[in-house]
């Protein structure tokens, strides 16, 4: 009876009633509204979203996909994405890691995606050893085939209990976070791509995917141009793992490279505004990782650069994590700080011998910089709010 | 001084490097650079020696499955001992303050040894200390009030021969009552942020300790508006 009440709440409910409703009425509401459809699970610490939103662009060519777009990660998202779209046969889920194993027990997925995992809001999410064993329990019960960063140490020894691994090299990963081995402590030693650990046998599988320079090797060797929209190397390793993922489902390699390739704006991210005689580049960086990935990013130009930091739940409220982000790379630019904490950035800055001045409104701060082309990188807040200021 | 340049020795931050406490390292670095003071980090690496050669020596804060290691690779390689012994100059954040004690027990109740640096214990407290950290300093340390982030599970219980750093006002430190450890030229604080770049008077006073003079001023207007907001935010009026 109360799966019927709960059908009958989730599907119907669309905008009307939100999937934390949903959640409440019916805890079983995600196993029920994924049950009979082929889903395809994505987490980890950085790019789910991109992924996510390729993922989802690739299996469209199978049937209609039902998807969270935005970032609504976490199984309340999930309802209300699920119920948006009842008739959907696929679905593709960005799932917080600290929601991930009751995702995977609600959803049984055909396919996991475990994408790389790094310090992230240690004051909300936890330790990255704690996340990378309950992901480690939560894989080694997948029947579906799990999709894996084999040149992550921690992603390799999180998916390596399951059945039906698929390995991807994506030539990415945060080493920092890995010195030791997540199974047994000892020192972890790398030879060129390779590594292994010196006191137990953790070292790194056999690829079945490699990326490569703007390019992918498939299983069978074949090269695939990937010709990506989105900047950067990490996407070109969020676009090998979605055509891993959307290959696994059953899509063609080059029917899923060519559909992934269109994506050229996730949620706002990486879109240019005009603005006051300035095009303003809007770049989403999270973490230590996601940032030393962005300043590679921008490193291709010496555009003047606002860099937005805030520090609310969401973003995680200790910022001791700007002093793990190689802001010494900016040395010469023109540089202004800006957010709620624009100040913890500005000292940050001063010791990394960056000249900079402090401008607390993104907006005001792209404003003050000379008229042309500007990088304006934001933390998790910072970037959503800019970017809902930046669209009205 | 065992060189001309002061060496500050940043001990294993690929396991004790968890929050950032990297900049402590950078903060002591540049301050003295900028004061013509010739200085330079040395990483220590999981894995490699440690030298007992070093002026100071900044250990950082970590995961429980790290500290253990910490605290295994420092015993095999008692080089830092060794230099606390002939008075180096130590700051431990966090996880330092509880693997330099005598022992530490953790959620599990299981208690390790630790490496014998200060008159302390530690133990897992109820709930876990997340949030802004505002002390005085005790006994006239520094001055100025001491600002930081904590993130920790940790109470720890001073014995006779250690003394808190500070008094906390807003917070939890050690005990809800008093907040880190000095002991001789070795200095210890739960707070992150990391500790340093909030509050330069602590790394002056450690450089102090290390090169056997005061440092000069040193005018840094975006750490002084630093210190104002967050003591603001956390309810305390900078004096």
């Amino acid at each position: 009876m109360s799966s019927k009440l709960s059908q009958k709440m989730g599907l119907g409910a669309g905008g009307m009633i939100g999937g934390r409703v949903a959640l409440k009425l019916d805890p079983q509401a995600l196993a029920h509204l994924t049950s009979g459809r082929s889903v395809a699970l994505v987490t980890g610490t950085n790019g789910k979203t991109t992924s996510t939103m390729m993922l989802s662009r690739a299996v469209s060519a199978l049937g209609e996909v039902a998807t969270n777009h935005g970032g609504a990660n976490m199984p309340d998202g999930h309802v209300t994405a699920l119920s948006k779209q009842p008739d959907a046969p696929y679905a593709v889920l960005e799932v917080d890691e600290g929601y991930f194993p009751e995702v995977v027990r609600a959803a049984s997925p055909a396919v996991a995606v475990l994408l790389n995992l790094s310090r992230d809001q240690l004051d909300r999410v936890g330790e990255v050893r704690t996340i990378e064993k309950s992901l480690r329990t939560a894989l080694a019960s997948v029947t579906g085939v799990v999709v894996a960063n084999c040149d992550d140490i921690m992603v390799t020894s999180a998916a390596r209990d399951s059945a039906n691994v698929v390995w991807v090299a994506t030539g990415t990963g945060w080493h920092n976070d890995a010195a030791s081995c997540p199974r047994c402590g000892d020192p972890i030693r790398w030879e060129g791509e390779h590594w292994h650990c010196t006191g137990c046998d953790l070292a790194r599988p056999r690829p079945q995917w490699v990326t490569g320079d703007g390019y992918l090797v498939t299983p069978n060797g074949v090269k695939v141009e990937l010709s990506l929209r989105l900047p950067g190397k990490f996407n070109q390793a969020n676009a090998v793992m979605a055509t891993a993922a959307a290959v696994a489902l059953g899509v063609p390699v080059e029917e899923a490279v060519q559909r992934l390739r269109a994506v050229s704006n996730v949620a706002g991210r990486y879109r240019t505004i005009q603005r006051s005689g300035h095009r303003a580049r809007l770049l989403l960086s999270k973490n230590p990782a996601g940032w030393s990935e962005t300043l590679t990013v921008v490193r291709e130009a010496d555009h003047p650069a606002v860099l937005v930091i805030n520090a609310h739940e969401a973003d995680g409220r200790d910022l001791s994590w700007l002093w793990d982000v190689p802001f010494e790379r900016l040395r010469g630019r023109q540089v202004i700080a800006s957010g709620e904490r624009a100040t913890d950035l500005a000292v940050r800055l001063t010791y990394a011998e960056v000249e900079h001045t402090i401008v607390p409104d993104p907006l005001l701060a792209i404003d003050a910089m000379p008229p042309g082309p500007v990088e304006v990188i934001a933390n998790y807040t910072a970037f959503r709010d800019l970017n809902a200021r930046a669209a009205q | 001084m065992s060189t001309s340049k002061v060496q500050i020795a940043l001990v294993l931050p690929d396991l004790l490097g968890t929050y950032g406490d990297f900049g402590n390292a950078v903060v002591l670095e540049k301050r003295m650079t900028w004061r013509g003071i010739s200085a330079e980090i040395v990483n220590i690496r999981f894995g490699e020696p440690v030298p007992e050669s070093c002026d100071i020596y900044v250990v950082g804060g970590g995961e429980d499955t790290a500290q253990t290691l910490a605290v295994r690779h420092l015993r095999e390689h008692p080089g830092m001992q060794r230099a606390a012994a002939r008075g180096a100059v130590i700051l431990g954040v966090c996880a330092g303050i509880q693997i330099f004690g005598e022992s530490f027990t953790r959620a599990d109740q299981v208690t390790h040894p630790g490496l014998g640096l200060i008159d302390s214990t530690s133990h897992a407290g109820g709930s876990r200390a997340i949030g802004e950290v505002i002390a005085t300093p005790a006994d006239g340390l520094f001055e100025g009030l001491l600002t930081g982030f904590e993130n920790h599970q940790g109470r720890t219980v001073l014995g006779p021969s250690a003394r808190p750093l500070a008094h906390v006002k807003v917070g939890t430190g050690n005990d809800g009552s008093v907040e880190g450890a000095v002991q001789g030229r070795i200095l210890c604080t739960y707070l992150h942020g990391p500790v340093l770049p909030r509050n330069p008077q602590i790394a002056d006073l450690l450089i102090e300790w290390a090169t056997g003079t005061k440092p000069g001023p040193l005018d840094l207007p975006d750490v002084t508006r630093l210190r104002t907001e967050r003591a603001k935010a956390a309810g305390v009026p900078l004096s």
